[in-house]
């Protein structure tokens, strides 16, 4: 009872740490997703010089901290006169970061499309983009769901780092509250909150991993498995 | 299509005054250090139906793949209707073309695989329509009839909706023919398209193949270890062994009299 009463009183402020996670994830896993489909297809292209530039941002993102990214973004930039909002600023950070991990995932995905389906296309002289958005996209999308909802996962708890530039976010907030509530309360509340954030996240892309593999033929209706004839894994 | 004549090379096409549907002008295919084709030479008249017989490894699917640009050509020259396919003499120059100008000629050509390549994010009339849509442009409902009509033609018309994964290698097989006749190719390239099929199966995609034979004029490439079949609807059987063709002849006369000992040694390990 007392510790529901405890929640009740800390809610608004866990609410508003809650909407700067939330947004932070969100916004962050958004452009990280840019990100990633750009130097993934990049990583691919017949082109060398897209693939070395792809290559290199990669490396250059995935091989230095976040943290010092972050405050480069914050700190180091306001001096050649750009100045972004605190969440701006913590979007493009996780953006930039996540997206140059979820670049390999794409292009990973990307070759994991058997030979035999690209070949398919080019003898249906199929144009890239053609290509792309129709067959081999809907295939990697499947296969990069898993690592991408690892990815997300790790965003969701990677955003704890926006306290640095002096955002109320749930972190912040449960620090607060070991102040007035307690330790117990404050760090118990803020595991179980961040669980169902990244809990909550990682379903979604479960479901659509679900589904992109239903569509393949991976994961057949009820009506379908009954049907499906011996020689089709001929 | 106006030709650049200069370029135009004439190997001996038989009987015909004709471009040549396919001219193969001094091929060379290279893997690594491997040379698998070395300055091959040969001509297929329009309407020709052709079997490229050989032990494995002697290049007869490689010609394919490069008809069908799946493999880079490391020397000489692919002609399809006197259009350069992939490299062209310029200026006396041999120049790579530009990737929109071979898309045009490749248009042309067709291929079936060993392995059927179905789309499996597609169902059986969706793999059928989706390049008549989305490469030549027609509209969906004209593309799905005429779908629907090719189904028809290779005995699956009751299966439009099915997933490809729902259907047998002998069924996926005649999905891909049809979905390479869709286009309207004027060149079909067969590339064992029997060879990954259980026996009682390849009865069944061989027939729907003597039917496209039969009913149309669409110039054929053909690899295959059926040897009845190839009898049955080709004029010219070329052996090929290690990337050269050691002879060449009307079918009846290449299976019942080869004249080179390896080609009496290939057939009767085969027949």
């Amino acid at each position: 009872m007392e510790l529901l009463e405890s929640l009740l009183d800390a809610w608004p402020q866990l609410w508003s740490g809650i909407q700067i996670t939330l947004g932070l994830s969100l916004g962050g896993a958004a452009l990280a997703f840019a990100v990633a489909v750009v130097l993934g297809l990049g990583a691919i292209s017949e082109v060398a010089v897209l693939r070395g530039i792809s290559r290199v941002v990669v490396e250059f993102f995935r091989g230095t901290s976040l943290v010092v990214q972050l405050f480069w973004l914050f700190f180091v930039l306001p001096q050649f006169g750009l100045r972004m909002d605190s969440m701006l600023t913590g979007i493009i950070a996780l953006g930039l970061n996540y997206g140059a991990y979820g670049a390999e995932v794409v292009r990973g995905s990307l070759n994991a499309v058997p030979k035999a389906q690209w070949e398919g296309t080019t003898a249906l002289s199929m144009s890239w983009v053609t290509k792309m958005r129709r067959i081999i996209w809907p295939q990697a999308w499947a296969l990069m769901l898993p690592g991408l909802n690892n990815l997300m996962v790790m965003l969701v708890k990677g955003t704890a780092l926006a306290l640095l530039i002096f955002l109320h976010d749930l972190t912040f907030v449960v620090d607060n509250l070991r102040r007035t509530e307690g330790t117990y309360f404050a760090f118990g509340v803020g595991f179980a909150l961040y669980y169902l954030i990244s809990l909550g996240f990682s379903s979604i892309l479960r479901a659509l991993e679900l589904r992109a593999q239903r569509k393949l033929g991976l994961k057949p209706t009820r009506a379908q498995t009954t049907k499906a004839t011996a020689g089709a894994v001929a | 299509m106006p030709t650049d004549s200069g370029s135009q090379p004439q190997t001996s096409a038989p009987g015909s005054g004709d471009t040549p549907r396919i001219v193969f002008d001094d091929v060379v295919k290279k893997f690594g250090d491997t040379v698998v084709l070395n300055g091959l030479n040969f001509t297929v008249d329009k309407g020709e139906r052709v079997t490229l017989i050989g032990p494995s490894g002697s290049g007869k699917t490689t010609i394919l793949r490069l008809l069908m640009t799946l493999e880079h050509l490391t020397d000489g020259y692919i002609y399809v209707d006197g259009d350069p396919l992939t490299h062209e003499l310029r200026n006396g120059k041999r120049v790579e073309r530009k990737a929109k100008d071979v898309a045009n000629v490749r248009r042309r050509i067709g291929m079936v695989f060993q392995q059927f390549n179905l789309f499996p994010n597609m169902n059986v009339l969706e793999n059928i329509t989706e390049a008549p849509v989305h490469v030549l442009g027609r509209s969906k409902a004209e593309a799905e009839r005429r779908g629907r009509e090719l189904l028809e033609q290779v005995g699956l018309g009751d299966r439009a909706d099915a997933h490809p994964m729902q259907l047998s290698g002998g069924q996926q097989q005649r999905v891909a023919i049809a979905r390479a006749l869709a286009m309207d190719p004027e060149i079909l390239l067969l590339d064992e398209v029997t060879s990954a099929l259980d026996p009682e199966l390849v009865g069944e995609v061989l027939g729907v193949l003597r039917e496209v034979a039969r009913n149309t004029d669409i110039t054929m490439l053909i690899v295959t270890h059926e040897m009845q079949f190839a009898r049955d609807v080709s004029n010219r059987v070329l052996m090929f062994d290690q990337g050269r063709i050691i002879e060449e002849a009307a079918p009846d006369v290449m299976f019942s009299d080869p004249k080179e000992e390896r080609t009496q040694a290939f057939l009767q390990a085969v027949l």
